[in-house]
């Protein structure tokens, strides 16, 4: 969620249950103001909080004018010193995927896991070791936050606008969707690199508008129904929540600018969702 | 945006007071409702990061209110909010008052006690049915199902309070019934998503005996025993307890609020698990909190067992099962994968002379209570489902169960080749031969000894 509109999003998050408490929200307020300065973003966003059983890491990314391109993420455990986590890369992810379970809290917290390894050593012997492979939880911490990006962050349609030169850009006259539209899962779209635009057929293509639908939309994810989509408040209110990544929540006013995600959560993906459908 | 308007006029009529004399409000504001005070709690639990936001709280507040006024409660509580996929529940916790009828039980009972009456006279047809055609008769399963364990009496262990549910604040609040112990089993052994309606089936392995409702209130009653916590003292066991022996271990079931606890600092309830306590019954592995034996026959049981065979009385011998007693402290919690079940926070550490100690569960997420001074709360806002480290594996099916007992009457014999029939044949006719020649010896012995 922007950092300038930070309590009316998380009030309007507030249905699912966990938000932030008042000196968090303050802090917040203050901090993420000096962050926009001192880092020189264009906007900052409050990402969420990750729940460790030592204590929880609050995350803000923060992004240049080009909306689609790699952001920076910071972790702070306390709301007010933040510190640049480095950008994920796929040996990470390669290593996170071994780890299981929760966050500790700790960013200097290492993971131990062994895994059998084939060494040769001098000579023609290969045999089989088993090497302890150590794994920061700062490592895991930007794998996790990456794959969640990837995954479930989600915009409305109309919110971004593509310009014919290439960067992507806020839409200032975004008035929100319309009723009829915000119940459909086809019109938000992923918050990251399109994926499955290319396999699109023309005749699919030529209806799209070049200038807005240059994402993927929810409709095509798999598992299919791993989206809950509810109206709370009437009609006034559109919450979607992801059942992939429990504690994920997006909102959005229908007919108003208002929207944005925030994450609280474990950080742990939810494996059984085909069992739970 | 008609639905919007819907509700905001059903939210009106909540704010709106019931037509009566300025008397009779004045009179009500003096009582004391049996509506706790739901602000309180949502600010202290703001304190915490958790719940529902301060305006939704004072809906839930007039919502409950109303509650109160259309049954007969004696004491209510905001549990939670259970998140579904088309809509969520808002649960509430009620304890009617002393005597007050339950309708919907009665109603279930008679059609169990009808369904029984029923089946006796069949029986008996079939008997007659038997000493008519024996050859033809399928043989019958042997196949009993296990007992089925009792539910347990309202007001008691797993049904202690009454649940409510409704959609959103100003929607009619709905009963959820009381839970089973079958239906406690099963939902142990599945994970399934709620939708949000109520009337919806519960399509899982192994089937579910309810639909959504009764999945709800077994999840509600699961998380109840798992989760609601005090601090140590706040409540203790009664005076006029009988001995432990005389209650055949079954431990006590029942506590009263201490009226001298001076409440434990913040500090201390930050520090260590052992200053909390559960309050409510652990459910045992049967799905009731006391034990019962469900091959314990009852009198008319007894009666019909004489007559039938005896040799299927397996000698089961069924072990009691116990669970740890009413009032056990949190450290006596078992870990999830050497990672204790329960988180403690201290609401604020930059103000920690007035922030509220937090227990957050790891084992249930979404469950928190909070201490403060001499007030407490237990809150769940979640899914409703457990944590489990490991994936879920769902229940396999189970093993081919035996058709029929082999015997003679249904094994498959070949048939005789055309030697076999023919050498019968020949035998046959060779012992009618031979018994024909006697007979004709027979005649004539007969015949010689008439003539004599």
């Amino acid at each position: 969620m922007d950092a300038e509109s930070l309590l009316l999003s998380l009030e309007l998050a507030a249905g699912s249950g966990q938000g932030l408490s008042p000196d968090r929200r303050a802090a917040l307020l203050t901090s993420l103001l000096l962050v926009k300065r001192d880092y020189r973003y264009d906007r900052v966003l409050f990402w969420g909080r990750i729940l460790g059983i030592v204590a929880d890491y609050y995350i803000a990314q923060g992004l240049v004018e080009d909306q689609l391109a790699p952001r920076k993420t910071l972790y702070s455990l306390n709301c007010m010193e933040w510190s640049l986590l480095p950008p994920a890369t796929e040996e990470m992810a390669a290593q996170v995927a071994v780890v299981k379970g929760r966050f500790m809290g700790d960013p200097s917290h290492e993971y131990e896991h062994t895994e059998f390894q084939k060494t040769t050593a001098e000579g023609e012997k290969t045999f089989e070791e088993d090497v302890v492979v150590h794994i920061k939880e700062e490592t895991r911490l930007v794998s996790v936050i990456d794959q969640i990006d990837k995954a479930v962050a989600i915009i409305p349609r109309g919110a971004l606008f593509k310009t014919p030169f290439g960067p992507v850009n806020v839409n200032r006259t975004f008035e929100g969707l319309p009723l009829s539209e915000a119940r459909k899962l086809s019109s938000y779209f992923h918050f990251r690199e399109p994926v499955g635009l290319k396999n699109k057929t023309l005749l699919e293509k030529a209806d799209l508008d070049p200038s807005l639908d240059f994402l993927d939309s929810l409709e095509y994810d798999i598992p299919k129904g791993s989206w809950s989509i509810q109206m709370e408040r009437g009609n006034s209110l559109v919450v979607l929540r992801s059942l992939l990544w429990p504690g994920l929540t997006f909102f959005h006013s229908p007919r108003t600018r208002n929207h944005g995600y925030i994450y609280v959560g474990t950080g742990e993906k939810n494996m059984d969702l085909p069992f739970m459908l | 945006m008609q639905p919007t308007y819907e509700i905001a006029e059903k939210q009106k009529a909540l704010f709106i007071r019931s037509g009566g004399d300025r008397e009779q409000d004045m009179e009500e504001e003096a009582t004391e409702t049996a509506v706790p005070n739901i602000m309180e709690m949502a600010f202290h639990l703001e304190q915490a990061g958790v719940g529902l936001g301060s305006e939704e709280s004072f809906r839930i507040y007039l919502a409950l209110k109303h509650l109160v006024e259309q049954q007969p409660v004696h004491t209510c509580r905001f549990w939670g909010k259970i998140l579904g996929l088309h809509r969520s529940y808002l649960v509430a916790e009620v304890e009617f008052r002393e005597g007050e009828e339950e309708g919907e039980e009665d109603d279930a009972e008679d059609l169990l006690e009808g369904a029984e009456g029923l089946e006796p006279p069949s029986i008996e047809e079939e008997g007659e049915e038997d000493e008519e055609k024996v050859a033809d008769v399928v043989p019958k399963p042997q196949w009993k199902p296990p007992p089925v364990v009792p539910k347990e009496e309202s007001r008691t262990g797993a049904n202690k309070y009454l649940y409510f549910v409704c959609a959103e604040p100003g929607r009619q609040w709905t009963r959820l019934p009381h839970v089973t112990p079958a239906q406690i089993v099963c939902a142990r052994r599945i994970r399934k998503f709620f939708t949000g309606h109520l009337d919806a089936p519960v399509v899982s392995y192994p089937p579910f005996p309810g639909n959504e409702a009764n999945y709800l209130r077994a999840q509600i009653a699961r998380i109840s025993a798992a989760t609601h916590v005090s601090p140590l003292g706040f409540y203790q066991f009664g005076e006029e307890e009988g001995d432990e022996e005389d209650e055949g271990g079954a431990g006590r079931d029942s506590f009263e609020e201490n009226p001298d606890f001076e409440g434990i600092p913040v500090l201390e309830l930050v520090d260590s698990l052992a200053n909390w306590v559960h309050h409510t019954q652990h459910i045992l592995p049967q799905g009731r909190c006391t034990w019962v034996n469900p091959l314990q026959k009852t009198e008319e049981e007894e009666e019909l067992g004489e007559e039938e065979e005896k040799g299927d009385e397996g000698p089961e011998e069924v072990e009691q099962e116990v669970g740890p007693p009413l009032l056990t402290p949190l450290s006596e919690d078992a870990e999830i994968m050497n990672m204790s079940p329960w988180t403690t926070r201290l609401s604020c550490s930059l103000s920690q002379q007035y922030s509220v100690a937090v227990v957050r569960s790891n084992l249930w997420p979404g469950a928190y209570a909070f201490a403060s001074g001499k007030k407490f709360e237990n809150l769940y806002v979640g899914w409703g489902h457990k944590y489990s480290p490991d994936n879920f594996n769902p229940a396999l099916p189970a093993a081919i169960q035996q058709e029929y007992a082999s015997g003679p009457e249904i094994t498959e014999m070949s048939d005789p080749t055309v030697e076999e029939e023919q050498a019968l044949r020949a035998a046959q006719e060779q012992a009618l031969a031979a018994a024909e020649d006697e007979e004709e010896d027979e005649e004539e012995e007969e015949d010689e000894d008439l003539d004599d």
